[in-house]
C-alpha cells in the first residue's frame, strides 16, 4: 500500500481498538457488549496487517500467541461459570458478587467479567481464522 | 418506519437474486454486501444496536475475506444451459412453494396475535431484570445471567470453528 495509507491506518488503529474496549467495558451499561466489541478489535488488528503487511515468520509467531490468549479466555468464561457452585447459591452460572448500584461501572455482579473474557476470546477467534488464512496461502505458493 | 423496512427488504432481495445470477464471481460477492449492509440499516430501524454493530464489522471482515478467496479464483462461475433434470426440479419447487404457502395461510388463520402469549416472558425480562442482574444494559443482563448457557454455546461454537479452521487448513501436518 501507498505511504498514505499505511500512515493513516497506524493513526487509526489504535483508536478503534481503544474503541472496541469501550465498547467490552461498558457492555452492562450501554449498547453492545463482549461479541460488538471482540469483532472491532479483532478489525483493528486486521486493518494494520491489510494495510503494511508483515512477514511471514511474524505471522506463525504471532498466531501461536493469539491461540494461547483464545484458549485461555474460554477456558476463563466457564472457570467463572464454575465458581457460581462454590460462592453462594449452588447454580451454573451464579451472579455471586454483589451487585452494585445500577448505572454505575463497577456494577452487575460477575457480568464485566463475562463480558471481558468473551470479548478476548472473540477478538482472538476472528484474528486466527483471518491469520490462518494468509497463512495457508504463502505456504501453498512455495 | 414499516414501509422503509419493507423496502429495504425488497433490495435485499434484489441483492440476493442479483448475486446467485452474477457470471463474475466479484460482483456476486459485493452483492451480497448489498445483503448484510442493508440488514444493518433494518436492524437501526428496529431499534437493535447491539446487533447492528456486531452485523456492520462482521459483515466487513466477511467481504475482505471473501474478496481475497475470489480473487485467488478464477472468478467466473461455471454456466451450463437448462436441461430437462433443470425444468423437473424448478417446477417442482414451484408446486412445493404453492402447497407450503397454502397451509401456512390456513395455519398463520387459528394463531393468536403476534406477541400476544409467546411475548408473556419478554415483558418480565423488561420489568425484572434490571433489578435481579443488576445491569442497566437489559440485553446483556438477558445474554450472560439468564440465558448463561446458550451464551457459553455460543463461545464454545465459535472455539470449534477456529478449530476447524485451524485443521482443514494445515499443510505441513498433511504431507
Amino acid at each position: 500500500m501507498t505511504l498514505v495509507v499505511k500512515k493513516t491506518t497506524q493513526l487509526i488503529a489504535g483508536m478503534i481498538f481503544m474503541y472496541g474496549i469501550y465498547v467490552i467495558v461498558h457492555g452492562h451499561l450501554t449498547p453492545g457488549g463482549g461479541f460488538a466489541g471482540g469483532v472491532v478489535m479483532a478489525g483493528s488488528l486486521i486493518v494494520i496487517i491489510l494495510a503494511n503487511g508483515t512477514d511471514f515468520l511474524k505471522l506463525v509467531k504471532e498466531k501461536t500467541g493469539t491461540t494461547i490468549i483464545e484458549s485461555l479466555a474460554t477456558i476463563m468464561v466457564i472457570m467463572i461459570a464454575v465458581a457460581g457452585f462454590i460462592f453462594g447459591t449452588k447454580i451454573f452460572f451464579n451472579n455471586f458478587l454483589p451487585k452494585g448500584i445500577v448505572g454505575h461501572l463497577v456494577s452487575a455482579g460477575v457480568l464485566p467479567l463475562y463480558n471481558i473474557f468473551v470479548g478476548a476470546e472473540v477478538a482472538a477467534s476472528i484474528f486466527i481464522i483471518f491469520l490462518s488464512l494468509i497463512i495457508f496461502k504463502e505456504e501453498s505458493g512455495e | 418506519m414499516e414501509l422503509a423496512v419493507s423496502i429495504i427488504t425488497g433490495l435485499m432481495i434484489i441483492g440476493a437474486l442479483y448475486a446467485i445470477h452474477a457470471k463474475d464471481l466479484l460482483s456476486s460477492v459485493i452483492a451480497c454486501g448489498i445483503v448484510g449492509y442493508s440488514l444493518v440499516i433494518c436492524f437501526l430501524l428496529l431499534k437493535a444496536p447491539d446487533l447492528a454493530i456486531v452485523q456492520i464489522v462482521v459483515d466487513t471482515i466477511t467481504l475482505i475475506i471473501m474478496v481475497a478467496v475470489v480473487l485467488d479464483s478464477s472468478r467466473e462461475e461455471p454456466f451450463s444451459k437448462p436441461d430437462i433434470q433443470g425444468y423437473v426440479s424448478s417446477i417442482t419447487a414451484i408446486l412445493l412453494m404453492a402447497v407450503l404457502l397454502y397451509f401456512f395461510i390456513i395455519s398463520i388463520q387459528s394463531l393468536d396475535v403476534l406477541g400476544k402469549s409467546s411475548l408473556r416472558m419478554a415483558y418480565h425480562y423488561i420489568e425484572e431484570a434490571a433489578q435481579k442482574t443488576g445491569s442497566a444494559n437489559l440485553v446483556t443482563g438477558v445474554v450472560f445471567d439468564f440465558r448463561g448457557y446458550d451464551t457459553m454455546g455460543e463461545a464454545v461454537v465459535l472455539v470449534t470453528a477456529v478449530l476447524g479452521v485451524l485443521t482443514i487448513l494445515r499443510l505441513k501436518g498433511k504431507k
